[in-house]
């Protein structure tokens, strides 16, 4: 357990001793700004009955910063100290390969999630000279951070991977996106693919559909589906990392 | 302290380490010599628990390195070959962050860097980063990172490597200093170093050890094959029939250069000392000497050299 603190510690430190975390911090609170200047727009010229969290999802700017950030902060995590030559100091400590693994990812999370706090800013000026909470659900704002939380995970998890997979940090970004935008893509097949008669196809196709999941968080709608599969998908991204790291010790 | 009993290493293509046995007792500083992919550096990292042995029984301090890994890493400090460090850490935190990530409580991990702080001369840039000091001070920390969990074995890949020679001597006094509470593997390509700081030497080439002895013992095997060399001025015929007079000079070879200079190569049998024998003899005959010296022979030469009875054989 200390191992694994002081290794949070270090992962998180490395992020804000360096410039990299606050660009990343810097271009996501820009991002997000620019949906919520998008959105303010929006609520001027008309009313809407939808809560603000899910015109601010409305906005694709979610995706975006999904998408291009999460790579970001993950690339770094192993394919550095490979190249660095420091994993052999990591390596050749008492510290076990699975300690490693969620330290880095706790590490990579804890950021990220960081990152997205803005956004809380964001809704807080509404709801502030907004007169009134209308529009404003707390339970909404939970369910969209609870998704923000699961989503986020799987991502990142699929970074570490990605990064635990090469030395070249490049190389682990450029892997890290093209996955994530094939699982952004797929989310599109339940409504390209007509499947008649449902079945187990029609129920494995909506598995993936983490637009409409997530439009449901951002909504305040919490099905339990998608948060099992999240985790699912977040346990076992994290096991093939390990499996990755132990390799190094078959013969 | 170290028990290898027939490792083989290989990588796919090319076998690395081709079963190799030494042991290390308790308290040793043992050198381990050899030119570049002598496999030095992978007998290290099998050592280090950073890569599996292909074959073969490894121990440290009486623990498998493959199954009880975690055990034998909390009693080695590993240095490996060119000291990768966080470069964006100050010193002293680097070594806490290292002292803490070895299991060393939060008070003991204190005193520990305080101690090794003081022990590697540190004291004046703790708190400096460690991307902005100089290649020694990085070489100190690195050190300072080995031996900051009290490890019964130190592990060093290469610790001079790419210093200036002051800096190089501060750190084989550090190593020197380690000797008494420590056992100590140092792997090298220079022979002086290891003649230097080792009481006992490996030699490895292309994966296997040709020679393990005392430095001293490997200077006598070498001395055996190491040539006097000598400018005199005297003819040539002169300084030919003086030296197959010498019973001792196995073979001779006399070669002109500028002036009135001879260039004389000697082979003495036995690998015998004929240097103060050589300036009597010029002193008695009048000769002008402008160099006697007996030819250092380079880790080559004993690679040579111990590799030549097994082509005999």
């Amino acid at each position: 357990m200390q191992a694994f603190l002081t290794l949070v510690r270090r992962e998180l430190a490395a992020y804000f001793v360096s410039v990299t975390g606050y660009i990343i911090i810097g271009a996501a609170a820009f991002l997000m700004g620019w949906s919520f200047d998008v959105l303010i727009r929006g609520l001027q010229s008309d009313p809407t009955p939808m809560p603000l969290t899910e015109i601010f999802y409305d906005t694709l700017m979610f995706w975006i910063i999904l998408l291009l950030l999460a790579p970001v902060i993950t690339m770094r995590l192993f394919a550095q100290e490979k190249a660095a030559g420091t994993f052999e100091t990591l390596m050749t400590t008492p510290v076990s390969d699975m300690q490693v693994v969620l330290a880095k990812f706790s590490g990579a999370f804890i950021f990220f999630m960081v990152m997205w706090l803005p956004l809380l800013a964001c809704l807080w000026i509404v709801l502030h000279f907004g007169g009134g909470p209308a529009g404003f659900d707390l339970g909404a704002l939970g369910a969209t951070f609870l998704g923000i939380f699961l989503l986020g995970g799987v991502f990142i998890a699929m970074g570490c991977l990605a990064s635990a997979i090469t030395r070249t940090q490049m190389v682990a970004a450029m892997v890290s996106l093209a996955a994530g935008f094939s699982l952004f893509m797929a989310s599109f097949l339940p409504e390209r693919v007509a499947i008649d008669g449902g079945g187990w196809r029609e129920q494995l196709v909506t598995c993936f559909a983490f637009r409409d999941q997530m439009r449901d968080f951002a909504r305040g709608a919490v099905d339990t589906r998608p948060i099992v599969f999240y985790l699912a998908l977040t346990f076992f991204f994290l096991f093939l990392t390990l499996r990755v790291l132990e390799s190094r010790r078959w013969k | 302290m170290i028990e290898v009993i027939d490792m083989t290493k290989r990588y796919a293509g090319h076998t690395a380490v081709r079963g190799i046995s030494f042991t290390v007792g308790r308290g040793e500083i043992v050198g381990l010599l050899g030119p570049n992919g002598a496999g030095k550096s992978t007998t290290m990292r099998i050592l280090s628990c950073f890569l599996p042995a292909t074959s073969g029984t490894v121990r440290v301090a009486g623990l498998d390195v493959f199954r009880d890994s975690r055990e034998v890493r909390r009693r080695i400090g590993f240095m490996p070959e060119n000291n990768p460090l966080y470069p964006e850490m100050r010193v002293r935190e680097y070594l806490k962050f290292r002292a803490r990530l070895k299991g060393l409580g939060w008070r003991k991990s204190r005193q520990r860097v305080d101690v090794v702080t003081e022990q590697c001369g540190l004291t004046d840039v703790s708190k400096r980063i460690i991307g902005q000091l100089s290649k020694g001070y990085r070489q100190r920390v690195g050190l300072a990172d080995a031996l900051v969990h009290e490890p019964d074995l130190i592990i060093l890949d290469e610790p001079t490597v790419g210093l200036d020679p002051h800096q190089i001597r501060s750190v084989r006094q550090l190593i020197k200093g380690l000797a008494q509470q420590h056992t100590v593997l140092i792997s090298t390509h220079i022979l002086p170093e290891a003649e230097m700081t080792c009481n006992r030497m490996l030699i490895m080439f292309d994966g296997r050890i040709l020679a393990a002895d005392t430095p001293d013992n490997l200077q006598k095997l070498m001395a055996s094959n190491s040539q006097i060399i000598v400018e005199i001025a005297a003819s040539r015929a002169d300084l030919e029939e003086c030296w197959s007079q010498i019973p001792e000079i196995e073979q001779f070879n006399v070669s002109a250069t500028d002036g009135d200079y001879q260039r004389c190569a000697l082979t003495p049998r036995n690998g015998e000392d004929l240097r103060p024998r050589i300036h009597l003899l010029a002193t008695q005959r009048r000769w002008i000497i402008r160099e006697l010296t007996r030819s250092r022979h380079s880790l080559e030469d004993i690679y040579v050299q111990v590799t030549k009875p097994e082509e005999d054989n």
